[in-house]
């Protein structure tokens, strides 16, 4: 495999315990230092793909080869916020060191800088219960961060939040990524978010999942607001959300299909 | 990056300054007052003044019923044989509800270790559960008393049948609240190669921590049931002698006012129990959980 590849799912299909057929021979290769969003309709198996890449869950076929970056050095935010409801918002983000085997002392400078990232610096003793679901989702994203990782998957880690703080995580983002050198993969269902965001967006249409067009972004970072606006941005919009329409179009061909074979169960999902 | 948040953190602060501390009236007076404690106080007081006022008008005599006031009385007069006896059963009741929380609490931790061990496990516990402690509390008596022969004899065996039913609420809330962690937290626990120990520490006791504490307030009224029902069947004389067998004598007597505050220790008993492990309970999910949150919407 290319040295540069952070890690390369070949052949991939992943079917769960009930017979959905979840991702079917999916290929995916992402570059270290690569910036790749995931786009498609709900269902189409964008979750199961970073679950296959975190190494949850036993893949059906296929493998996942490791390059550069190992899968130790991965985080991972889960698409609901997932913290510990018994514990603060200084111990939640405190976990995964914690877990490592680092003293709390230790810890400490780690979890302050990373509360402080995600702005919620004043927030260290409150309960998840006390949160709003945005401010839920940033302490998620800080106990992702506090590891220093090298692969972050991103699950629709924004979805939950309005525009203005959205586009100001969204740049946040950006600035770190270009900061720390990380691998990203974003889920999203934002076609704005995702060029904004990327090198690279890969669309996948449903049932079964699959790779149907991985579109190059090629422009420059630093990216900033003013990107937004240029032609150029909207050119890749239009592309994508031609792509993803065909993709959604394909999924209710698919389901009319299905329907009449009588086959209900796979179209619950 | 600027800290655009640390306005909005420094007004929360002052808020808290705001706020002013409460004080013992307010802790202590206010739950007192609360509708929780006068609407029930007030029902209470009305069906004791309707039984005074019944007893009184129909003539009835004290050994078909005594009134409320009788009772209280006797309580009185007989606190001095009646309270030692409560202690006994009181002290029967700790010892086995203490061995219930520590069996329940280990056995339900191995039956997660293994899905196996609980599956060939869990339907002898729920046999023993079944099984009617009144018809197995002679065979206990004996046996206990060929292998613990002396004094401590009967103490043991009336801590067994009490022990026997405490115990499976604790195991079965326990084992279920262990299984019932967030399945998004158990994985981020895999992602990050947690020990099957720090999961169990850091994670499923936790999440089972409600569950547990719910079990709690269930046995803990067992376990006393537990402990009078085998006291009647052991029916032990002599000075280390229960509260139910208090009940029992004074029935044997046609002493009525005399079971009656004996009765009356025994629900007392019961329901202090469930008192405390009711405040001990909100004590330790008051942080956290919806049961002992007070929401503001
Ligand atoms: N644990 C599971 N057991 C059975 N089927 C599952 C499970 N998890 C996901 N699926 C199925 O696999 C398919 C893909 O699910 P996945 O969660 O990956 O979708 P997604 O693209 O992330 O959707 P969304 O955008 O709504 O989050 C769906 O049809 C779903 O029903
Ligand atoms: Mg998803």
């Amino acid at each position: 495999m290319n040295p540069s590849s952070a890690f390369q799912l070949s052949d991939v299909s992943k079917v769960y315990t009930n017979g959905t057929v979840a991702l079917k021979n999916l290929d995916l290769t992402v570059n270290e230092g690569q910036f790749v969003s995931l786009l498609g309709p709900s269902g189409c198996g964008k979750s199961t793909v970073l679950r296959m890449v975190a190494g949850l869950g036993k893949m059906s076929a296929g493998t996942i080869y490791w390059g550069g970056s190992s899968q130790r050095r991965l985080a991972y935010v889960f698409q609901e916020a997932a913290l510990m409801p018994w514990a603060t918002v200084q111990e939640n983000v405190r976990l995964p060191l914690k877990l490592a085997g680092m003293s709390k002392a230790a810890a400490d400078t780690a979890v302050a800088e990373a509360i402080a990232l995600v702005e919620l610096t004043g927030f260290e003793h409150s309960y998840p219960r006390e949160l709003s679901g945005g401010m839920k989702m940033r302490v998620s994203i800080a106990r992702a961060l506090v590891t220093k990782p090298e692969v972050l998957l991103m699950d629709e880690p924004f979805g939950a939040l309005d525009e203005m703080t959205r586009s100001r995580l969204n740049s946040d983002l950006l600035h770190l990524w270009q900061q720390k050198q990380w691998t990203v993969v974003f889920v999203t269902h934002n076609i704005y978010e995702a060029v904004y965001l990327s090198n690279r967006v890969v669309v996948m249409a449903a049932r079964p999942g699959r790779v149907v067009a991985d579109v190059a972004i090629a422009a420059p970072y630093p990216r900033t607001e003013e990107f937004r606006t240029t032609p150029l941005f909207n050119d890749y919009c239009r592309e994508i959300s031609g792509c993803l329409a065909n993709a959604s179009g394909q999924l209710l061909l698919r389901s009319d299909a299905e329907a009449k074979a009588g086959d209900v169960i796979n179209q619950v999902a | 990056m600027t800290n655009r948040f640390s306005d909005l953190a420094n007004s929360a602060n002052l808020e808290k300054s705001i706020a002013p501390s409460r004080t013992w009236q307010q802790r202590w007076l206010r739950p007192l007052l609360s509708p929780d404690v006068l609407a029930p106080g007030a029902v209470g007081l009305l069906l004791l003044l309707f039984w005074e006022m019944g007893v009184r008008v129909t003539n009835m005599p004290p050994y078909l019923l005594p009134g409320p006031l009788l009772v209280f009385q006797t309580l009185v007069s007989e606190w001095g044989t009646l309270f030692p006896s409560m202690l006994i059963t009181l002290k029967i009741t700790l010892v086995a509800f203490i061995a219930a929380v520590v069996s329940g609490l280990l056995i339900s931790i191995l039956f997660t270790q293994s899905k196996w061990i609980e599956r060939s496990l869990f339907p002898y516990a729920v046999i023993l559960q079944t099984t009617p402690i009144v018809a197995i509390a002679p065979l206990i008596i004996l046996w206990v008393r060929q292998a613990v022969p002396g004094e401590s004899s009967t103490f043991v065996s009336l801590v067994i049948c009490a022990w026997l039913v405490a115990f499976f609420p604790i195991l079965s809330n326990t084992t279920l609240g262990l299984n019932s962690a967030d399945h998004n937290l158990i994985n981020l626990f895999q992602l990050y190669h947690a020990s099957r120990w720090q999961t169990l520490r850091y994670l499923r006791l936790p999440s089972a921590m409600p569950y547990f504490l719910g079990g709690l307030r269930i046995s803990g009224g067992l376990a006393l049931i537990g402990a009078v029902v085998a006291e009647f069947v052991a029916g032990t004389g002599g000075t280390s002698s229960g509260i139910a067998y208090q009940i029992l004598m004074s029935s044997f007597n046609l002493q009525i006012p005399r079971m009656f505050a004996a009765l009356l220790m025994t629900t007392a008993l019961g329901v202090a129990i469930f008192v405390a492990l009711t405040v001990f309970s909100d004590l330790m999910l008051r942080n956290w959980h919806e049961s002992a949150v007070k929401r503001e919407n």
